[in-house]
């Protein structure tokens, strides 16, 4: 090796170069809580069961969801509509019970898919983190839709209205 | 009595004379079985109504060799020597299925997904084999006004196909005539005279025997769907000698939560159960367990079902009774 080669000046200088190169490029990662990535028009987030317009739960409880399932997250228990609840179901069964555990979900939308009653989407909220797997199950409590604050599903499925 | 030739969809067989078409094509087994709504093997009488297991009989005999002039029901027919039948082979038969299936839906409400039957109904399977995706049908639907018919069964009488396999069997299997069709054509309807309950203790077949959801468990009612429990063949003494003994209890976990009687691979009951077996025995320590019931591979309820070989079970179960 030369004295030259032995002062590794050059292979420095080159590194270097490399560095200041990727001083300029575009940054890859984001400045997270100040700024969010765009999410496509069909995210895949957590679930909601729609009401109808008067405000009665679509679900029937049909277990359709749930055997199409493949992580087998939903469970659900049903019952029978007295009378005066009309205005609360839509149908004379009802999902008295229906959890999904969203650690187990995988969100492919297989539920949303196999519903026969266009009760159960999927929304583009994110699955809130907690530190507590008990909070991962989510119950009707969290899943059935707010009237005050209606989920607009005419975005997300603007591909399928089109056609 | 003598053996005559048929030959179905191709496939030739012996069989004795009388026998029906039907009933031949099920000696044969597989996919040449016309589907059948209303015929029921154990039950005098039935069938020649729903019209879902029409063929077409391509040469009548070897005598007369000429074709029948329409399609018959073959649950009704018997064959000839040297008959030739065509089912599955032939289109003209396919479309009038097609066209049949449409016509048991006109009234049909399709609630499947509240109905109990889903999953082990016979219309959804025959709509699913044959049917449409959609109804032509702009009316009103047929509606009848609720009616209690007891506490053990619950009849949905907007569902029914008026296949009078239940009138039938409150004729033949329990005593005491208490279930009939009241009203003609479009108002017919099935009911227990003066809404009589239906009290006598062999009743509950007609749960079994109904292909529909309008007979259903009423201690069933809502409590699961058929696929999410785990069917078990069981068995126990009964002191009602009529009773046989033998029935499916479908499980959740240990609990039973529906019993029925047991279904052969035509989805018919040849050994009938009492109510006592089926409704008020619901304990696991009223029953022998002895495995798992095989469940065809093609059904829902097949679902998440796993057999255990029949073998390595029955040990199971004889090491956990010796302890």
């Amino acid at each position: 090796m030369s004295f030259a080669e032995r002062t590794y000046i050059i292979p420095i200088l080159k590194g270097m170069m490399i560095t200041l190169k990727h001083l300029f490029m575009k940054k890859v990662t984001l400045d997270y809580p100040k700024m969010t990535k765009p999410m496509a028009p069909v995210y895949r987030g957590k679930h909601i069961l729609k009401r109808d317009e008067n405000g009665a739960e679509n679900c029937t409880a049909c277990g359709l969801c749930a055997v199409a399932c493949p992580a087998e997250a939903i469970t659900m228990v049903a019952a029978e509509r007295k009378k005066g609840e009309e205005n609360l179901y839509r149908e004379e069964k009802y999902a008295a019970i229906y959890e999904i555990n969203m650690l187990r979900c995988i969100f492919c939308g297989l539920c949303e898919e196999a519903c026969p009653k266009e009760a159960i989407f999927l929304t583009d909220e994110i699955v809130k983190p907690s530190d507590l797997r008990e909070n991962f199950i989510y119950g009707k409590d969290k899943l059935v839709e707010d009237m005050n604050h209606r989920y607009n599903f005419a975005k997300r499925q603007k591909h399928i209205t089109e056609k | 009595m003598g053996m005559i030739k048929v030959t179905i969809d191709g496939i030739e067989i012996e069989v004795e004379e009388g026998t029906t078409i039907l009933n031949a094509a099920r000696q044969v087994g597989g996919k040449i079985v016309p589907p059948a709504m209303c015929y029921y093997s154990s039950l005098k009488g039935s069938g020649g109504k729903c019209r879902t297991c029409l063929v077409r009989v391509a040469a009548g005999s070897t005598k007369d060799p000429r074709p029948m002039p329409k399609l018959v029901a073959s649950c009704s027919t018997p064959v000839m020597d040297g008959m030739i039948v065509e089912n599955t082979s032939n289109q003209e038969v396919l479309d009038a299925r097609k066209s049949i299936v449409e016509m048991l839906l006109i009234n049909h409400p399709l609630d499947c997904p509240v109905c109990d039957q889903a999953g082990e109904c016979s219309l959804q399977d025959l709509g699913y084999e044959h049917g449409l995706a959609k109804t032509r049908y702009e009316f009103k639907r047929r509606t009848f006004e609720n009616t209690d018919i007891g506490e053990h069964v619950k009849l949905h009488m907007n569902r029914c196909i008026l296949c009078y396999r239940c009138v039938y069997t409150a004729d033949q299997i329990s005593e005491g005539r208490c279930h009939g069709v009241i009203g003609r054509g479009d108002h017919a309807e099935i009911s227990t005279y003066l809404e009589k309950s239906i009290d006598n203790d062999f009743s509950g077949n007609v749960i079994d025997v109904c292909p529909v959801g309008a007979l259903t468990d009423r201690t069933f009612r809502f409590k699961s769907r058929v696929w999410f429990t785990n069917p078990m063949n069981i068995s126990r003494k009964c002191e009602n000698p009529k009773c046989c003994g033998k029935a499916v209890a479908w499980m959740s976990e240990n609990n039973i939560l529906r019993i029925t009687a047991r279904k052969d691979e035509n989805n018919e009951v040849k050994e009938f159960i009492c109510n006592t077996c089926r409704f008020e025995k619901k304990e696991i320590t009223d029953w022998t367990v002895e495995g798992p019931r095989h469940i065809e591979r093609n059904s829902v309820i097949s679902q998440n079902h796993y057999e255990l070989k029949p073998k390595h079970n029955f040990k199971v179960l004889e090491n956990t009774a010796k302890q």
